[in-house]
């Protein structure tokens, strides 16, 4: 006993410099999260049951009256619409388009590697590059598009000024960026699939469209949970384009949620109002992070 | 089979059509733009009249410095924080865990308002430094890093600790080396992820001496300027050009690092 008492004395202090020492290693970091991310978090669900400070006289507290505001905000209303209705048409898009280019280059085909870039770079340029892209297509006079329609003696549309058209030229453009981008997922998943799967399914005289029903479809079932979270959460952040194609023109038709969120902030500076559209959004974020949690850990899909 | 080829290749051909446009657009002369003609001259002016009608060597060099700054800050960061999680045995690393992994639902991109303020408070408003501090701390690189040297054996460290190797020491030596793809991986994506942001340095510059790419092009191609659809062309893929190449450079590892950095 007498023998391991002093090998407890000296190992307490070291077990608690080590602790210390672990904690120091951690503490740049973490002081940065703090500052920009927990913070700011909590900073704006504060302010979002503070009413503004105006001339001299201080914020005060008005409990939900921010959030009720927003309910009598028409554009507001029209941007979480927009929203909504804006990841329910292009999640699914995106993602079919993206299992559809992963087949396909999943298969023996000269120059693939050319195909699958061909797919790909979208997601790596800059949405405002992208933006200025696509303006060639949609531009009233000079478009691609009106070019098209006039080949077949079509009127010309004005795709971006139209209130029923703007949002789904958007849309268009995020599909286009986004499809490529859930491509790698699938074609890494599709790749992890067991090639004596194929074989033995080719031998049983299994139909392709049969084999991708019944084995390729359920084993990518995983990767698809990932893409459509992911894609869910990438909806609710989009506004690049909206500033560079758009601005939510026509009368709102496209503005979405960020973009509003932006436009009160720094154009009207309507803080509270921001504030408490921002908690909307945040909690709009967390609970698809929530289900992502739970469903992804369950059947960790990183690599 | 021959047929599925050929679709395969046409959609491709038309995926990639809008990029196309954009480069026909640019090394044909603005009068020619409308033509689509094959006999077209061509012509690199319009990547010449581009670079001259703003300062894009300006915001070359912000964006260039802008994400060295970033990426070297958030790897740095993430390395320590990740050795500590994984080897100090902390009594708190999972209540710490969490709480970086939050970062990961709420990202600085959402929080402009407040963050905003915040650097305004610390006198950075309008400066790379300004731009780049809310993206240091990256919790996407330190459950990244922490993935990686969780794999790695204790045994390496425990015979390093028993040469009297020091803690910096087995980091540089045996950690950092093994997890070099996950270090390729994130910065290839955090790379490309900077290149492009524009709605946080929208807000937080104002000058043209700190201002980004992203935001000098948006500035550039507004419609004030009237249509020139060949010079905005040319801005454009110029500022597209070397995500471009570091995509052609390092085409096998991009598409791996994005696969593996799936959950950003």
């Amino acid at each position: 006993m007498s023998t391991l008492l002093p090998t407890v004395a000296v190992s307490r202090p070291r077990f608690w410099s080590l602790q210390l020492y672990g904690y120091l290693l951690i503490l740049p970091a973490l002081g940065f999260l703090l500052l920009f991310t927990h913070y700011p978090a909590l900073a704006t669900l504060w302010e979002s049951v503070f009413s503004a400070a105006r001339n001299g006289h201080p914020a005060r507290f008005v409990g939900l009256d921010n959030y009720l505001a927003l309910l009598d905000d028409d554009v507001f209303i029209r941007s979480l619409w927009n929203n909504l209705l804006y990841a329910l048409i292009t999640i699914p898009l995106a993602v079919a388009l993206s299992l559809m280019m992963a087949l396909a280059v999943n298969r023996h085909l000269r120059g693939n590697a050319l195909v699958r870039a061909a797919f790909f770079i979208p997601s790596l340029l800059p949405m405002i590059a992208i933006a200025n892209l696509w303006l060639f297509f949609y531009t009233p006079q000079l478009g691609l598009l009106n070019k098209l329609l006039a080949l077949f003696s079509l009127p010309a549309v004005n795709w971006l000024g139209e209130p029923g058209s703007a949002l789904y030229c958007l849309m268009a453009v995020s599909v286009w960026r986004e499809a490529g981008f859930f491509m790698i997922f699938y074609l890494a998943a599709l790749q992890q699939i067991d090639p004596r799967l194929s074989e033995a399914a080719t031998i049983e005289g299994a139909s392709r469209s049969y084999f991708f029903r019944r084995v390729q479809w359920p084993l990518l079932m995983p990767t698809t949970l990932f893409v459509l979270i992911n894609a869910s959460m990438n909806a609710f952040r989009i506004v690049d384009q909206v500033i560079a194609m758009t601005n939510g023109g026509p009368d709102n038709s496209s503005s979405l949620l960020l973009f509003y969120i932006y436009r009160t902030a720094f154009s009207y500076w309507d803080m509270p109002a921001a504030a408490a559209m921002t908690v909307v959004l945040l909690v709009i974020l967390a609970s698809i992070a929530l289900i992502k949690f739970n469903l992804l850990d369950k059947r960790a899909h990183y690599q | 089979m021959r047929l599925l080829n050929l679709v395969i290749w046409l959609a491709a051909l038309l995926w990639f059509l809008p990029i196309l446009v954009a480069l026909w657009v640019a090394i044909h002369p603005a009068a020619e733009q409308g033509s689509f003609s094959l006999f077209a001259p061509l012509t690199l002016q319009n990547f010449v009249n581009a670079w001259h009608a703003a300062p894009f060597g300006r915001y070359f060099i912000n964006t260039s410095l802008l994400v060295v700054m970033i990426v070297v800050v958030q790897l740095v960061l993430a390395t320590i924080a990740a050795y500590a999680l994984v080897r100090f045995r902390m009594k708190y690393s999972g209540i710490l865990f969490a709480l970086i992994l939050l970062q990961l639902m709420i990202s600085p991109d959402v929080l402009i308002l407040n963050n905003y303020k915040t650097i305004g408070a610390l006198g950075l408003r309008d400066s790379l430094t300004g731009i780049a501090l809310p993206y240091f701390a990256s919790a996407f690189a330190i459950f990244l890093l922490r993935q990686a040297f969780k794999s790695i054996p204790l045994v390496l460290e425990e015979a390093a600790i028993i040469e009297g190797a020091s803690r910096f020491y087995i980091l540089r030596k045996i950690y950092i080396p093994l997890a070099k793809p996950i270090y390729v991986a994130f910065a290839l994506v955090s790379i490309s992820f900077h290149w492009n942001d524009f709605l946080w340095p929208l807000v937080i510059t104002d000058s043209v001496q700190v201002r980004p790419l992203t935001v000098g092009l948006q500035l550039f191609s507004a419609p004030e300027q009237g249509v020139q659809w060949a010079l905005i062309g040319a801005a454009t893929l110029m500022t597209t050009l070397p995500l471009l190449l570091l995509f052609f450079l390092f085409q096998r590892q991009f598409i791996q690092s994005f696969m593996r950095a799936g959950i950003r």
